[in-house]
C-alpha cells in the first residue's frame, strides 16, 4: 500500500527486535472474541487513478455546483477565493502541522494566528479575538456560555427571532444541558424586518443575561445594534452580535463601536470555498475585561531567550487540557487553517480592497433588488440591507422550481424556518453575480409569480 | 557540537535582551509592519457606470470609518510573507512528528485534490438536494464505512471536531435517559482521560466522577462497579487508553455500566490502533466519537479544521443531531424533522471538505488496508518501545498498541526535564512526542509513530534519543538550553501569560 513504507524485510526485522512471531502476535492480548469479528467488510484498497475517478464521478453528480446563476446565501456566501489563499493554505508546512504546542517549532502558525486575531479585532472594533471557533453558529453558542461565566447569577437569554435559525438552534442545543437558563425570542417588526425592541424593555431586568442579534440578520436587514445595546446595557446585561456575512464588517459600523460586548460570526467569506457548508470559520472577539472567560485558543506575543519577538499559545489555564472540568470550553481542535486562509485573504484585500469589495456587494445587491422592483417584485421588509434581501412572492417553493428550470438558483425560502413568512424568499448577491443575471432573475420570478396570481 | 561557546553567546544575548529589547533584531515582520499606505493586492471589477457607491447607498449612519491599521500590501508581498511564515513550522510532511494521541500520519495529497474538485468545493450547502446527490451519496457511503469500521449502528457526520463530537455524544446520552424518564447527573471518567472529556461533561451538565487506573494502568470492572449507580449517565473510556494500552476489561466494564442503565461512551481518539483489530460496537460501546483528522488522515491544519463524527447503538439513533440523511424514492434528502433529536451543534451538515478527504482515504486503503494500517502502527510503536527501553523504559508493563508512554531518570540523574528533552529533539529536526501526559505518569513521553514512517526514520529517532540521553549526562546545559539550531531560542511562555499581548497595535 503506497502510504505504508514497510517492506517485508522491515517488518521481519522489527518483529524480531520486538520478539514477536508475526503482526497478529502484537494484538494477541486483545480479547479473542473481539478480534474474531473485527474484519472490515469494505472493498479492498484501490490505486490513486481509480479512487480519483470514483470521487470525480461523485463530484460530477452535484449539478448545483456549476452552471447555475446562484443567489443562495442564508449564512454561507459565494465569494471569489484568490489563488494566493489556496496556494498558502495548500502548503504542507501549514496544513500538516499540529496545534502549535511547541512554540519554537510553530512560529509560522502562531504568528499567522496572531495576525488573524489582530485582523478580527480591527474588523469588529473589539479588544481581543481568539484563534478561531468551528463556525458562526457554534461561536454564538460559546458566546452565550461565556456571558454566563461573566454573570453566573443571570438566567434569561434573549434571542432575536431574526437571528439566523441555525444560530438559534445551536445556542439552544448548547444551553439544553444547563439548569436554570431560560431562552426567550424577541419578535421582529413585520414591516421593517428589524428586531422589535419594545419587548426587550420589559425583559430588561436583573435576570437578563444577554441578548443576541444577527448583524445583518436572517432577512438580510441591518439591525440597529446601538439601540439594542443601550437597552441591554441598562439592564446590566451583555449584547452579542452575530455576523454570518463577515464581509459586511468591511463596510458596516463595527459591533464594538455600537456597543457589542461579544462579537462573533462566520468568516467563510474570507477565502473559504463553499464546500457544502464546511469547514467554515467561527470568529469571536470581546473586551479585555472578559478575556479570562473567553473560550478557545489565544496566541500571545512574547520573546525568546535572546530577546527576539516570538509567539506562543497563551492563557491556557482557561483551557480543557489544563483545567479539565473547570475549563471555559471543551474546544481543542479549532479551525486554524481556515483562520490562516482568512489572514491571507484579508491581507491581500487590504484596507482599501475589503471596503471596496463590501461596497460592490451592496451596489450589486441593490441593483438586483431594483431589477426585481422594476418587475413589481417587492422587498418584503423596508429595513436597509447589505448583500442579501428578502422579497415577497406567492409560493416561493414554486417560484424556486420555475427559476431552476431556467438555470437560476433564485434563493432560499424562509417558510421552513419562519412559518409566519410564507411568502418570504431570501436572495443573496455577491461580486460573483453578473449584473446581466439580475434581469433573468427578475423575469423568471415575475413570470412564476404572475402565473400564480 | 561546541556547546560551551553556544551557551556563553546565549547568556550574553540574554543580558542584552534584558537591557534593551527594542533594539534587538526581530524575526519575520508582522504583516501590518510591511504595510504601506495606498498599496493593494485587490483588483476589483469597476463600479457600474453612474451607479451610486455602496457607502452612499447605506449612508454614513450605517457605514464605518476607514479600516485604519488594516494591511496594505501587493499580492507578491502577501505571498512572500506567508511563505516565509510557513518555513518556520515543523510539519508532518517535513518531519517525524510522533505526537502521542494525535496520529500524525501522512495526509495523502490526493485527499486535498478531491476536496478541491469544483463539484464539491463550489457546492452551496442550501443547494436543492436533487442538485447535490453526489455530496449526499458520499456522506451516506462514509457513514456506512464508519459504521462498518466501528461496529456501530448509526453514524452522524455533523460534529466539527472531536471535542464537539464528545459533547454531541453526551447530549445524546442525556436525551436518551430523559426519554426514559431519568435525569442522571454523573459521568465516570478514568484518571488517564484527555482534558476534553471532563470539559465536555461540564458543558453537557454532568458531574465528573474519576475512576482510578489500577497498578497496571488500566481500569478494572470492579472499580466501575464501585462507582456506577442509578445516577450514572455514562462512562467515557478512551480505548486504547492514553498509555496506549488496550483496556482488557472493556467488555466487563460495559456490562457493569449497562447493569445500572448507564451507557459506555468510547472516545475514539485512538482508533488508529483498532481498525480490523476490535470494533467499539462489539466492546459494548453505546456511543463512540471519531477524529477524522487522526485515524482517517485529514490534515491537522495547525489546529483544525477536523471532523468529529459520532457513532451510536440503534436505540440512540433518534437523538442524533439534525439534519440526518434519508433515502427517498428521488434520492438522498436531509431530514430535520426529528422530534427526539438533540438539535443542531453547528450550521449545515458537517465539515464536508474533511468528509471528502476521509472518504478518499478509506477508498484508497479499503478494508484490508485499514486493518494493515492499524497493525503497522502497532508494530512501529512496539518497535520504538523495545529499542528505547534501556534509557526510556515504558511506563507500563502492559503491551502497547499504537503508541507507547515512556519514562526516564534524567531528572534525577542530571536535572534534565522532559520538556528539555523535547526542546532538544527540535535541534535534530524531530517534532517532540506529547509530554507530561497522561497526568498519572511523571515526566511522560507519549510516542505515536504511526504506520507511515519508515524503519530508517524510527531508527534515526532512537539514535537521537540515545544521543540526547548521553548529552544530558555529559553536558546537561546543552540540553537544558535547547533548542539551539532554530531561528528562535526557547520561547518565554510565562512572559506571554504574565503580560498578554494578543494583537498588534499601531504605533
Amino acid at each position: 500500500m503506497r502510504f505504508m513504507p514497510q517492506t517485508e524485510a522491515d517488518i521481519a526485522a522489527m518483529l524480531e527486535t520486538i520478539g514477536a512471531e508475526n503482526l497478529d502476535a502484537l494484538i494477541a492480548h486483545v480479547p479473542e472474541r473481539l478480534r474474531a469479528s473485527a474484519a472490515i467488510n469494505l472493498a479492498p484498497g484501490r490505486g490513486e487513478a481509480e479512487v480519483a475517478a470514483e470521487l470525480s464521478a461523485l463530484a460530477a453528480m452535484n449539478a448545483g455546483a456549476a452552471g447555475y446563476a446562484s443567489f443562495l446565501g442564508a449564512g454561507y456566501y459565494r465569494h471569489y477565493v484568490p489563488a494566493a489563499v489556496r496556494a498558502i493554505t495548500a502548503r504542507a508546512e501549514f496544513a500538516t502541522s499540529y496545534t502549535p504546542y511547541q512554540a519554537e517549532a510553530s512560529q509560522g502558525t502562531t504568528q499567522a494566528i496572531f495576525e488573524f486575531q489582530t485582523l478580527i479585532t480591527q474588523l469588529t472594533a473589539m479588544d481581543v479575538a481568539n484563534a478561531s471557533m468551528y463556525d458562526g453558529a457554534s461561536a454564538a453558542a460559546e458566546a452565550v456560555l461565556m456571558a454566563r461565566r461573566v454573570m453566573p447569577k443571570r438566567r434569561v437569554v434573549a434571542l432575536s427571532r431574526a437571528l439566523w435559525p441555525d444560530y438559534r438552534a445551536t445556542i439552544r442545543t448548547y444551553l439544553s444541558a444547563l439548569d436554570g437558563i431560560e431562552t426567550v425570542e424577541l419578535p421582529f417588526d413585520n414591516q421593517s424586518g428589524v428586531t422589535d425592541l419594545s419587548g426587550l424593555e420589559a425583559l430588561a431586568g436583573d435576570a437578563l443575561l444577554c441578548t443576541v442579534f444577527g448583524y445583518p440578520n436572517a432577512f438580510g436587514v441591518i439591525e440597529p445594534l446601538r439601540a439594542a445595546a443601550a437597552i441591554t446595557h441598562r439592564a446590566g446585561a451583555m449584547m452579542i452580535s452575530a455576523t454570518a456575512e463577515g464581509l459586511a464588517l468591511g463596510l458596516l459600523k463595527p459591533p464594538g463601536e455600537l456597543g457589542a460586548d461579544i462579537a462573533v460570526g462566520e468568516g467563510q467569506s474570507f477565502g473559504l470555498a463553499l464546500q457544502f457548508g464546511g469547514p467554515g470559520l467561527g470568529f469571536m472577539a470581546a473586551h479585555t475585561a472578559h478575556l479570562r472567560q473567553m473560550p478557545g485558543r489565544l496566541v500571545g506575543q512574547t520573546r525568546d531567550r535572546d530577546g527576539r519577538r516570538a509567539f506562543c499559545l497563551t492563557l491556557s489555564t482557561r483551557e480543557q487540557h489544563i483545567r479539565r472540568e473547570r475549563a471555559t470550553s471543551n474546544i481543542c481542535t479549532n479551525h486554524s487553517l481556515c483562520a490562516l486562509a482568512a489572514a491571507v485573504y484579508l491581507s491581500q484585500m487590504g484596507r482599501k480592497g475589503l471596503r471596496e469589495l463590501a461596497e460592490r456587494n451592496v451596489e450589486l445587491a441593490h441593483a438586483a433588488a431594483d431589477a426585481l422592483a422594476a418587475r413589481a417584485i417587492k422587498r418584503r421588509f423596508s429595513g436597509e440591507f447589505f448583500n442579501e434581501f428578502t422579497i415577497a412572492v406567492p409560493r416561493p417553493a414554486v417560484v424556486l422550481q420555475a427559476a431552476e428550470r431556467k438555470r437560476i438558483l433564485a434563493g432560499v425560502a424562509l417558510a421552513p424556518d419562519y412559518p409566519e413568512l410564507p411568502d418570504g424568499l431570501l436572495i443573496a448577491v455577491t461580486e460573483m453575480n453578473q449584473p446581466a443575471e439580475f434581469a433573468a432573475l427578475a423575469d423568471s420570478i415575475a413570470q412564476a409569480a404572475g402565473e400564480q396570481r | 557540537m561546541a556547546s560551551a561557546g553556544k551557551i556563553s553567546r546565549i547568556a550574553a544575548n540574554h543580558e542584552t535582551a534584558a537591557r534593551d529589547p527594542e533594539t534587538l533584531p526581530v524575526g519575520t515582520p508582522l504583516i501590518f509592519e510591511l504595510s504601506s499606505d495606498g498599496r493593494s493586492g485587490a483588483d476589483l471589477p469597476p463600479r457600474a457606470a453612474g451607479a451610486r457607491s455602496g457607502a452612499e447607498i447605506l449612508g454614513p449612519e450605517l457605514c464605518r470609518d476607514d479600516l485604519r491599521g488594516f494591511p496594505e500590501l501587493s499580492e507578491p508581498q502577501v505571498m512572500r510573507h506567508f511563505l516565509r511564515l510557513s518555513q518556520l513550522n515543523f510539519a508532518q510532511a517535513l518531519q517525524f512528528y510522533p505526537l502521542g494521541s494525535c496520529t500524525m500520519k501522512y495526509n495523502p495529497v490526493l485527499n486535498d485534490e478531491m476536496a478541491a474538485l469544483g463539484g464539491f468545493a463550489n457546492l452551496h450547502p442550501l443547494a436543492p438536494a436533487h442538485l447535490a446527490q453526489g455530496a449526499l451519496e458520499l456522506m451516506a457511503r462514509l457513514e456506512a464505512a464508519l459504521a462498518e469500521i466501528t461496529g456501530m449502528d448509526a453514524i452522524s457526520l455533523h460534529p466539527a471536531a472531536g471535542a464537539q463530537g464528545e459533547l454531541t455524544g453526551l447530549l445524546c446520552a442525556r436525551a436518551y435517559h430523559r426519554k426514559r424518564g431519568e435525569s442522571r447527573r454523573k459521568v465516570i471518567i478514568p484518571d488517564t482521560a484527555h482534558g476534553t472529556n471532563p470539559a465536555s461533561c461540564t458543558l453537557a451538565g454532568y458531574e465528573v466522577v474519576v475512576a482510578k487506573s489500577n497498578a497496571r494502568d488500566f481500569i478494572e470492572a470492579s472499580e466501575v462497579r464501585r462507582l456506577v449507580d442509578s445516577d450514572t449517565a455514562a462512562m467515557m473510556v478512551t480505548n486504547p487508553n492514553t498509555l496506549g494500552i488496550f483496556e482488557p476489561q472493556i467488555a466487563e466494564i460495559a456490562d457493569a455500566l449497562h447493569d445500572k442503565g448507564a451507557l459506555l461512551y468510547m472516545d475514539g481518539a485512538n482508533l488508529n490502533a483498532l481498525m480490523g483489530v476490535a470494533k467499539p460496537g462489539h466492546m459494548g460501546a453505546d456511543i463512540v466519537q471519531l477524529n477524522l483528522h487522526k485515524t482517517f488522515s485529514t490534515p491537522h491544519g495547525g489546529g483544525g479544521p477536523g471532523a468529529g463524527p459520532i457513532g451510536v447503538r440503534r436505540d440512540l439513533e433518534p437523538f442524533l443531531p439534525v439534519p440526518r440523511l434519508r433515502k427517498s424514492a428521488d434520492g438522498w434528502t436531509l431530514d430535520s424533522a426529528r422530534p427526539d433529536s438533540i438539535g443542531r451543534m453547528r450550521s449545515f451538515h458537517g465539515n464536508f471538505g474533511m468528509l471528502v478527504r476521509a472518504y478518499t482515504y478509506i477508498l484508497a486503503l479499503g478494508g484490508n488496508g485499514l486493518a494493515q494500517a492499524s497493525r503497522l502502527a502497532i508494530l512501529s510503536a512496539n518497535y520504538l518501545r523495545k529499542r528505547l527501553a534501556e534509557h526510556y523504559p515504558a511506563a507500563s508493563a502492559e503491551p502497547s498498541m499504537h503508541e507507547c508512554v515512556l519514562e526516564h531518570d534524567l531528572e534525577k540523574r542530571s536535572g534534565v526535564s522532559t520538556l528539555e528533552i523535547a526542546k532538544r529533539l527540535l535541534d535534530f529536526g524531530v517534532h517532540p512526542p506529547t509530554i507530561y501526559f497522561p497526568l498519572i505518569v511523571h515526566g511522560a513521553l507519549m510516542i505515536e509513530p504511526t504506520e507511515t514512517e519508515t524503519k530508517e526514520v524510527l531508527d534515526a529517532f532512537v539514535a537521537t534519543m540515545e544521543r540526547i540521553y548521553a548529552e544530558a549526562l555529559s553536558d546537561p546545559e546543552l540540553v537544558k538550553t535547547a533548542p539551539h539550531s532554530l531561528k528562535l531560542s526557547r520561547v518565554d511562555e510565562a512572559e506571554a501569560a504574565r503580560r498578554p499581548i494578543l494583537r498588534w497595535q499601531p504605533k
